[in-house]
């Protein structure tokens, strides 16, 4: 069946959040990304207001106040590519270790980081899991990304799944092939590296055919160059009264970090 | 004349050289349910290809509903004939089982209010009104399988041609089909290995062997001589 | 009357662990948010536009309708095709990030359209990489790659000869080099947003990548030796891809001056020229608009002040040249069309 990896992140419900446009969903997100990126280092007040901002939205998406926190740490290992910072931003020092001067502006800046990318990915996660993709894809089209690029993405979220599991197939009968014993792995790693490389080129050759067939399927039912779609939904004043809120929210957190 | 088609000595070579079809000749009147039988390689898929133009013909040579096939004439051909491929999965193609079975009627210019009218009703023929916002990767093959056929039920076609539709069926999910095949009014061309299926459904049998037709005739006749099967690689 | 399709019902339920286990493959080109400034995430989101709208033009010219299946049911190729591992050593694996395979099928323009999509959809579906970082993740991921191994390539394969020995050489080195220029450029943006001195973050990024690069060289000679022989007619398309003397220019010009950006600190000597375009640009840490609060006091105890503000110059203007060399290679092109 389906592998595990690649399930759709989204969760069923009909929560406010659930029911809101995904248009405003993308643009909210965004934004709120984008605030937290301008704020200056060290500022707290405003981290804060966003954490609570992030807690409200967690509320009222019905899946759990605590179900984008416990995801959020995800990119956590990346936070091993500023872990200089604290000792090579210049600054008054408050700590030494060995040759390593820890500064007070290089732990503030490196902390704000950490705590800008959190908060990012807890509202990343809340979209996409509130948003059904196929709504997400649409909402992206409305929002002017290039239509034949939302089709290509929308044709490689209904086919992932189709050739994750072709591939999973084949690794599974190239495990079958691949006797080892406790501890040991047989084959020198050129050859390993061939043998996965000689799945990935089967892969590819399925994919082709597959495409043709798509294509022909698509000619079948009238395709004539132009993909066509439907008309979205109108947005709601629920739906424009949630943005202007939030797009208020933003700006009064944002000048708040550079004030104080 | 409607709903007929008519394929006058098709022959067809792929690029690579391969034969495909050396003269193949066929007559289907409106309202038949015609069965195509044979050996794989025998040039079924071909044949159908060819009913609504993805593979091209010489002018006149395949003719539905009285349209002969060419350049010109896919957008009424293609309305008309409804092609279900062998893999669900490739008719399949859109984010959700809605813009699926919406996908013909919207491509063929039918106004959206009329759109969503035809989905409702293709899905409902189907028995499949409760998939309407379900993702397609997560449905069993029976169920793609139906879906698939409302994908082109949707666009009103009058002759459907299906290509093994009961490959990879369960029992149950095979019956269903079964039942569904029989009540389905339009004109039929389906190709198959499942000879209980034809036995059931289909009044007429063709025989395709190494791209020719080598019989053509009521499905109790063909289904009865077990030389004729045998000869060409069939069993009942 | 519009329709309404929203929330289609629940499917699986992806347990934490099953996630964190897969973004941790993924980890090391994919830039979260909050790790580049805000303009730099904003440069690579103008970059990744004009040339993503360059790419569309181009593969529509090219594949004709089939535009949309073909890329899309290769993207999805590429993303299942990012699946499949093999042990290297000590319980890590090896695994393809697919940018150079895909320009070697389809051409580089191809190839960014299909990176594009992958990159972007990790990043919407499974938080690989940050919403405002996309930008630069895909131009790191899904642009430098297809460039680089499709440059790489094609020089390659005119110096080596035809033959399958050649094809597998220029495929690996191609490979190879294109997974060390996405980490090379990780590195530079991760710098020039002041999150990693670049004294610490190249050589980390870049040693890290020899190895993984391995792994993508390895992968893709396997991919190509298949369908070498299975299907040779495959990889000519990408070949008579139009727009590949454009191609040319925009990697040769990139190329140079990512080049010229990362070994720039090397060169002793003070140009002046470079400081006042540095001072010029605000980047020589003067107090600045507090909206940039983030560049004042930017400087690394290890590199002299001097160099630092080379680098950002230098940096800023491997994008000048970058977008120079996209344009010609347009004028180019429309001229010779």
């Amino acid at each position: 069946m389906l592998h595990i990896d690649l399930a759709d992140h989204a969760r069923h419900g009909s929560s406010r959040v659930h029911r809101l446009d995904p248009r405003v969903k993308v643009i909210a997100t965004l934004l709120f990304i984008l605030t937290a990126s301008l704020l200056p280092s060290g500022a707290w007040l405003s981290f804060v207001f966003l954490f609570l901002a992030t807690l409200v939205v967690a509320s009222q998406t019905g899946l759990g106040i605590t179900y984008a926190l416990r995801r959020s740490f995800v990119a956590l290992p990346f936070a091993l590519a500023a872990i200089t910072l604290p000792f090579t931003v210049p600054g008054p020092a408050i700590a030494q270790f060995g040759p390593l001067t820890l500064s007070a502006d290089g732990t503030i800046r490196f902390l704000s980081l950490l705590i800008k990318s959190w908060l990012s990915v807890q509202i990343a996660l809340m979209m996409t899991a509130t948003t059904a993709f196929a709504d997400l894809l649409w909402a992206l089209r409305e929002l002017r990304v290039p239509r034949p690029l939302i089709s290509i993405v929308s044709f490689m979220y209904r086919y992932m799944f189709v050739l994750a599991d072709e591939s999973l197939r084949l690794t599974r009968a190239r495990a079958s092939r691949s006797a080892a014993g406790a501890g040991r792995t047989g084959g020198g790693l050129i050859w390993r590296g061939k043998v996965a490389g000689g799945l990935v080129g089967n892969l590819a050759l399925r994919a082709f055919e597959r495409s043709e067939r798509v294509y022909n399927a698509m000619l079948a039912r009238g395709f004539q160059g132009e993909l066509k779609t439907l008309t979205p939904p109108a947005l709601t004043d629920t739906d424009r009264n949630t943005l202007v809120g939030w797009v208020t929210f933003l700006a009064m957190v944002g000048l708040m970090g550079f004030i104080f | 004349m409607h709903h007929t088609i008519e394929v006058h000595d098709l022959r067809f070579k792929y690029p690579d050289g391969h034969e495909a079809l050396m003269g193949v000749s066929l007559h289907i009147e409106p309202g038949e349910k015609v069965a195509l039988v044979g050996p794989n390689g025998a040039g079924k898929s071909t044949l159908m290809l060819h009913l609504n133009g993805i593979l091209p013909s010489e002018n006149g040579n395949v003719k539905v509903c009285g349209l002969p096939v060419h350049k010109d004439t896919l957008g009424k051909v293609r309305a008309a004939v409804g092609l279900v491929f062998q893999d669900p999965d490739d008719q399949l193609f859109s984010p959700t089982v809605f813009e699926d079975v919406a996908f013909g009627p919207l491509h063929m210019g039918v106004a959206e209010t009329e759109v969503r009218q035809r989905v409702d009703a293709a899905l409902a023929a189907v028995g499949m009104s409760a998939y309407l916002q379900r993702v397609s990767h997560h449905l069993s093959v029976g169920e793609k399988k139906r879906i698939a056929i409302a994908t082109v039920l949707s666009m009103n076609p009058e002759i459907l041609v299906l290509d093994e539709p009961s490959a990879g069926l369960d029992p149950r999910a095979r019956r269903g089909l079964i039942n569904l095949l029989r009540d389905l009014p339009q004109t039929m061309l389906v190709s198959t290995h499942d000879l209980r299926l034809v036995e059931e459904v289909f009044p007429r049998t063709v025989i395709m062997d190494q791209g020719r037709v080598a019989a053509d005739g009521p499905t109790e006749h063909i289904l009865s001589d077990a030389a004729l099967l045998t000869a060409h690689g069939l069993e009942i | 009357m519009p329709f309404d399709h929203r929330s289609a019902p629940v499917e699986s339920q992806l347990s934490d662990k099953e996630i964190v286990m897969r973004h941790f493959i993924d980890l090391y080109l994919h830039i979260p948010d909050g790790f580049l400034s805000t303009p730099i995430a904003l440069v690579g989101w103008v970059i990744m536009v004009v040339l993503v709208a360059a790419a569309l033009r181009q593969t529509r010219g090219q594949l004709g309708d089939k535009q949309v299946p073909l890329m899309g049911v290769l993207a999805a190729f590429i993303f299942a095709a990012q699946a499949i591992n093999f042990p290297v050593a000590g319980g890590t694996s090896g695994h393809l990030l697919g940018g150079t395979l895909a320009a070697i099928i389809l051409g580089p323009w191809a190839a960014v359209l299909i990176m594009t999509s992958v990159v972007a959809v990790q990043a919407f579906i499974f938080q690989d990489g940050g919403l405002l970082a996309l930008g630069f993740n895909v131009v790191n991921m899904g642009i430098l790659t297809a460039f680089t191994g499709h440059l790489t390539y094609q020089l390659l394969k005119r110096l080596l000869g035809e033959g399958r020995i050649s094809v597998l050489i220029a495929g690996a080195v191609g490979a190879w080099l294109s997974v060390m220029v996405g980490a090379v450029a990780t590195a530079i943006e991760l710098a020039l947003s002041g999150a990693s001195p670049l004294g610490v973050a190249l050589p980390a990024m870049a040693g890290v990548h020899i190895l993984i690069g391995l792994g993508e060289a390895l992968i893709t000679v396997g991919a190509l030796a298949f369908i070498y022989a299975t299907r040779r007619d495959l990889l000519n398309i990408g070949e008579a891809a139009p727009g590949k003397a454009g191609a040319g220019w925009v990697a040769v010009g990139l190329g140079i001056a990512l080049a010229a950006a990362v070994f720039s600190p090397l060169a002793s000597g003070d140009p002046d020229g470079l400081n006042r375009v540095a001072a010029d640009l605000g980047f020589d840490g003067r107090a600045l608009d507090p909206v940039y609060e983030i560049f004042s006091g930017y400087s690394i105890p290890f590199i002299t002040e001097g160099n630092v503000s080379k680098i950002v110059a230098v940096g800023v203007g491997t994008f000048v040249v970058f977008g120079i060399a996209f344009f010609a290679a347009r004028l180019q092109k429309r001229a010779s069309a």
